[in-house]
Formats: structure tokens, sequence, C-alpha cells
């Protein structure tokens, strides 16, 4: 018998990024058959997400909008495989079929191939419910998979309720302005890729998205489902029922968080933490828009008051401005960690 | 699935291996045998000792198969229910609490035709606290789909754990399974139990084929989409029909398990003792089996005429053998090691299911709930004999003076 500690991981599609619009395989694997609203950015999401991945991929989806107005019975949209999952499972969806096609094909039951394992879930679903189980799931690091949390902040499938996602004030069923109170959902948006990119060593890509910059998000999909081990993927997507203003403007909302500073772009890849798009230009110095440009443009910011509004431009300048890591790590160090840090770093800048 | 329970008998052969071992380690061998792939582990009294047996069969290299240490019951239920999706065989369990922990992931399996099978080591939900036998955790799915067993020693748990694999993966069920273990006193009493060759096995047990059900890029279909009113009724008709046929699948195993290894012959259903003339009958399951044949033996000894059933499958439930063991005695008294507050005549589960059973013949025997057991407290001899006595009454009587009684309550 062979003794063995090594990790046996299996290999992963070798998918180069695309490398310009022109270059984006014409095939989709979500197509016609849904039924998502009008200017939906999570069903853009979906189809990026599918065309990014290819044909030999099998796609979990937890309970939520995506699963509700996706896979109606016989006329689903999923061309690949697809298969749901419960609300709080989206990481243990990828724990079971990664490791049940791994054993299938080291007992030579199916084809050896690397196949991409794909769960997606919500806000809901993934900050909320499911944090626990797609936390454990990226402490596997013996089993490739992505998970892809569209984020639309809200549980926008039943009505428009707030999730830990929601941004501070935003009017939804469980948190309507009234004439005591105007704020009622006060607190403040999780900062998820960062809290699982920072709490799992073995997970080797972490992701920040946004489908308004298309070729940036499917590349990032690429990359994680190339880079092999379990990955996350968090998606912001504007949501025209939720959010509350006409679908013809979701592209230009996506990029509108991006400017304003509200959702920053960054990776951290193998341990390395880059910005990249519009984000790694703020994170330089460039100015970033007012949150109001942001903010107004929805209708679920209509009651804020130019209190509000202040409130809310002072946290995202703090983000930026007093975080460690701006717009990612919500905290400082001690001055005296500070010198030792930068000693370290200069030693490790020397040596390498 | 074709079959052949006309061929000759296979003798019992020396291939066999005697070990001493617990309930729950001798289904950690069933699961080394039936070759499984992917098991998810996750720590509660007293299942758990069936994931420790696994872990050590993997460490060793007697098992190969994806072990996953989950970080709560509902990853676990999940994990391999996806994995199954795949088409890898799989095993998962737990007990009390954790069980109705996952108990989403479970109440979904069955609508999915996912043959998964579970261990139940029976618990009490505590609060307060208590790590004892009760058998309200696995009954909680009794109305959703599952297949259900009590097993009564280490080698039924054995037996029934490659049986309950070949009736829950046969394509004409695709259902899950569960294993009611009693907490402590199956879980983890030793006994010797034999342990058949691999050859053997792979004789009785094929290999789990999803077929055209199979989630795989080269059968790109659509698992558990919306269905609402449009469907969702045919969809619960189609469970309905596969629990149905499972009456008949289990028959089969059953037999083609005794042809193969010469044990678990006789009724799958239920087991019957001393009842060919019996005026009472005590009737339960699981491992109160023991302390009821003794007291059964003895009342024998003084004239009386007690006999005592098993019942094996709960689901589904054995209705004609129920009604034909049952309707030739005058009394008949089910003892549950369960609770049902608020439900007719304030008795417990197994009572209801079984007075139901029986309402349809013309004459039926008198029936009395026996709330017995809870938290694992110990069926007495004692209680067996109180038990008899009241049925004895009744049976002189012809008359119910009082329906349910709580058996060895202080108080």
């Amino acid at each position: 018998m062979m003794m063995t500690t090594a990790l046996t991981v299996l290999p992963t599609q070798d998918l180069q990024p695309f490398k310009g619009v022109k270059k984006v395989r014409i095939e989709e694997y979500f197509t016609s058959g849904h039924r998502t609203c009008q200017g939906c950015e999570s069903a853009l999401v979906m189809k990026l997400m599918a065309k990014a991945a290819g044909p030999r991929t099998i796609i979990l989806g937890s309970t939520g909008c995506m699963y509700v107005a996706n896979t109606t019975y016989y006329s689903t949209s999923w061309v690949v495989p697809w298969m749901h999952t419960q609300l709080g499972a989206s990481g243990s969806a990828a724990v079971g079929t990664a490791a049940g096609l791994k054993v299938l094909m080291r007992k030579q039951r199916i084809k050896e191939e690397p196949i991409n394992v794909i769960a997606f879930c919500g806000d809901g679903g993934g900050a909320d419910m499911g944090l626990s189980s797609i936390s454990a799931a990226l402490t596997y690091p013996e089993y490739n998979f992505l998970i892809l949390m569209y984020d639309n902040e809200s549980y926008a499938n039943t009505d428009i309720q707030l999730s830990s996602m929601t941004p501070y004030g935003a009017n939804t069923t469980f948190s309507p302005p009234g004439k005591a109170r105007r704020i009622l959902h006060k607190r403040w948006k999780k900062n998820v890729a960062c809290m699982l990119a920072a709490g799992h060593p073995e997970c080797r890509y972490v992701a920040t998205v946004d489908a308004s910059y298309p070729l940036e998000m499917m590349n990032r999909v690429r990359k994680a489902l190339s880079i092999g081990g379990p990955t996350f993927i968090h998606s912001l997507d504007p949501c025209p029922k939720g959010w509350d203003y006409d679908p013809m403007q979701s592209h230009e909302l996506g990029e509108l968080a991006v400017e304003t500073g509200v959702w920053p772009l960054f990776e951290v890849e193998n341990g390395i933490l880059k910005f990249y798009g519009k984000s790694k230009a703020i994170a330089q110095g460039r100015k970033r828009k007012p949150v109001r440009e942001y903010l107004l443009r929805q209708g679920r910011f209509a009651h804020f008051t130019e209190e509000d509004l202040d409130y809310f431009q002072k946290k995202i300048d703090g983000m930026w401005e007093r975080w460690l890591l701006p717009g990612i790590a919500p905290f400082r160090l001690a001055d005296d960690i500070k010198k030792a840090l930068a000693k370290s770093e200069a030693e490790l800048e020397a040596t390498s | 699935m074709s079959v052949a329970t006309t061929e000759a008998p296979v003798p019992a052969t020396a291939a066999d291996k005697e070990m001493l071992i617990s309930g729950c380690a001798a289904i950690a061998q069933a699961l080394r045998l039936a070759d499984l792939d992917v098991v998810t582990a996750y720590p509660i009294r007293p299942y758990d000792t069936v994931m420790q047996a696994v872990a050590k069969l993997i460490a060793n290299g007697e098992l190969d198969a994806e072990y996953i240490v989950a970080s709560s019951e509902h990853d676990q239920f999940e994990i391999v229910k996806h994995a199954s999706a795949v088409g890898a065989r799989v095993f998962c369990g737990s007990s009390g609490v954790g069980w109705m922990y996952a108990m989403e992931a479970i109440a979904v399996t069955p609508a999915l035709r996912l043959p998964m099978l579970a261990l139940v080591g029976n618990r009490a939900l505590d609060d307060p606290g208590a790590f004892g036998c009760e058998h309200n955790d696995a009954l909680c799915v009794r109305d959703l789909g599952w297949m259900l067993t009590w097993v009564d020693h280490a080698q039924e748990a054995l037996d029934t754990a490659l049986i309950a694999y070949r009736v829950a993966e046969d394509p004409r069920i695709f259902l899950p399974c569960a294993i009611g273990a009693d907490g402590a006193f199956l879980t983890h009493s030793e006994a010797l139990v034999k342990v058949p060759s691999k050859e053997k096995v792979d004789r009785f047990l094929p290999k789990y084929n999803r077929r055209d059900k199979q989630l795989h890029p080269d059968n790109p279909i659509t698992v558990a989409p919306q269905v609402n009113e449009d469907w969702v009724m045919e969809i619960r008709k189609q469970n309905d029909e596969a629990m149905r046929r499972a009456r008949g699948v289990i028959q089969e195993a059953y037999a083609d398990f005794h042809r193969i290894f010469g044990r678990q012959g006789g009724n799958p259903f239920v087991e019957e003792y001393m009842t060919d003339d019996a005026d009472v009958i005590l009737f339960g399951q699981g491992t109160l089996s023991m302390p009821v044949k003794v007291g059964v033996r003895k009342l024998r000894e003084q004239g009386h005429k007690v006999g005592f059933v098993r019942l094996k499958w709960f689901r589904p439930f054995p209705t004609p053998e129920i009604q034909d063991v049952l309707r030739r005695a005058k009394a008949v008294g089910v003892i549950d090691r369960d609770y049902s507050f608020g439900s007719p005549n304030y008795g417990a589960v197994l009572y209801n299911e079984v007075r139901s059973a029986l309402y349809d013949l013309e004459e039926r025997p008198r029936v009395i709930s026996f709330i017995c057991g809870l938290g694992g407290r110990e069926v007495t001899l004692d209680s067996v004999t109180e038990m008899s006595e009241i049925l004895l009454k009744t049976a002189q009587t012809g008359r119910v003076e009082q329906p349910t009684y709580w058996i060895g309550v202080r108080g």
C-alpha cells in the first residue's frame, strides 16, 4: 500500500483569457427560456459566466432569482448540465459535485477529463445563510470549483427584502422609510470577498467583478476555473426591480458603482492583491465620482436627505482613505506593528 | 434489473470472516464491501462512531472513497446529495438534533430521486440534554419519501446496509434510505458479526448507475427546475409510485441476499416471535426486541399466550403483513420509543400507524399504545410484564379501558 500525504488535485481546463471582445467564443451556454426582469444584470452575469466556462461545465444554482427565473420546467435556459441546490448550500453543492466527479474518474467509472464545477448563489444565499458552507468549501484544497455570488443587494425574488448586503439606508420591503423612522436599515454591507480571501489560506483566487466590464468579468471567471482548488468571485449586479430604476440604466449603474468607489474591483491571486480596471486608478489617487450620482439614480434611496448622502459619502471616503487596504480591509495597523512590517517588507523586497 | 431468484442457493462459505464489532463498525464494514464513493462526517453522538470506523478504513487503505469532514449536518447531507447526482455511491448519517439540522437537505432528497444511504443513530431531540435513544429523530422523515428501516443487532445492521443500497439504487426506486439504529444499544454494543467476502457482495450489489439522470456534460440535463402547480403533483405521485414499488424490490433483494449469503431468510418486513397461538402480541421496532423476547419467554413459561412482532421496515409500511400477523391476536400492544404529542388517543407514532393499518379488517384486535424507553431509558422485564398484563386483561374483557400508557415513568 502506498503511503501518501500529498494532495491529489486533478488538472483544470486551460482557459486562457479572451484577448478582446472579438476573441470571445460565439456559443452561448445560457440562452433563451429564462424569465428574468428586463435589465436584469444577474442574468447577464449568468450568460457571461457560462460563456467564459464553456461546454465541459456543470453548474449548480442555489435558491434565488437565478434559480426561480432561469429554470422553468420545459424551458430551462441552461445548455450545460445544471442542478438546483438549497439556499445555503452553494459551497456544499460545489464540494459534493467535485468530489463525486473526482472519485468516479479515479475509479474509471467516467472518463478522466477536467470538468468545470461552478456553484452560484445570490447575496442572501451566499453572504447570509450560506456563508458557513462557502467558508468550509474554500478549505478543501483537493477539489476544483468556483463559487460565484451574484449580489443584487436584496432578496429580490421574494419581494425585495433586505440582506446583509443591502446598502445602508436602502428602502426594501423589510426596511420601508416611515414617518417616525426614515432609515430602518442601519447595517453596513459586509465585505465578503475580503473576508473569504483573508480567512482561507488554501484558496488561490478571490475576485470582485462587475458585468458592466464584461471582458474583464469573463476573464476572471476563466482564471478562477483554471487556477485549481476552490475559488470565489463576488459580482455586484444592478437590479432594476430592487434598486428601483429604469431597466435601461443597469450598465451605467454598474459603472457608477465602480467610479464612485462604492464597489472596488480587486483580485487576490496566489496571495497577491491587485486592484484592476477603474478601481486601480482610484487606489492610485484618481478622484472618485460623488456617491450621490450613484445613489440618486436609484429609487431605493429616494428618501435620503442631504444628511444621509453625507453620511454615505463619508463612509466611502473612509473606506478609501483610512482603511489598511483601501476599499478592502477595514482596519489600520498599530504604529509598532506598522514599523515592524515595513522593515520586513523591505527585507522581502531586498531578497527577491 | 433482472434478479435471478431461481438460481441454486449459494452456501455460506468459509470466506465469511467473523469479527467482534459494534453495530456502527458493522455498517462501516458494509460500506467497505459496497465500495463506497463519497462519505461525509460531522460529529454527534451516537451515530458518529460509524464515521470513526470509516475514517480508520480510509486511513488504512481498506476503502477508497472521498472522505469529507463537513462543517455542519446541513453541509454533510448537501455534499453527498450532489455527489450522488453525478453518480457516486454515498453515505451519510446523524443523530437527534443533528439530523434535524440537516432537515432541509433531507427533505428534498427524495424528490431528486437520489439513493442516498444514511444512518440515524437514534437519539433524543435534546433539550433537555440527553444522548439516549428515542425514535422521533428518524421518524421526522416518515412522510417525505425516505425508506426507513430499523435494525436489531450488528449483523442485521451490516446486512441491511447492503440490502438498502441494492433497493435504493434500483432504477425502479431511486429513493434515499435511512437505517434506524438505537443509540448505544445498537450503535455501540459489540457482537460477533459475519463479514462476507467482497466477491459475494459484488454478486449481490451492482454498481450504482444513474443512467439518463446522471449530471454530466455528456448528459446536459436541468435537475430540480421550477415546476410549481403545473407539475409538482405529478412529481409527488412519481415518488408515491416508487415507494409502492419498493415493497416488491425489497422482497427481491432479501430473496437474493438469502440465496447468496445464507442469511435474512423469512419475512423481510416483520419478525415474529412466539406468535403462532398468541392471544396478545407486543409490537415494536429496534433493540427493544431483546428484553421483550426474554419477557415473552418468561410469561410463556407461566402459561400466558403472549407473542412479539418486530417491525423491520417502517417505510414502506408493510400493511398486508401487519394485518396478516396481528389479525390473529385479541389485543396488540404497540411499544413506541417515541412520542407524538396531541395525536389520536395521545398515543405514539407507531401505535397510530398500526391502528390505522388494522382499521380495514372486519375483525381486528384491540390496540394499546405503550410509550416506553424514552431518552435511552431501559425497557425492563418488569415493564414487559406490566404491558403484557394490561394486554391480557384487555383480551379477556374485549374492552380498551385506557388507550395509552406511559410505562416506567416516575411520579
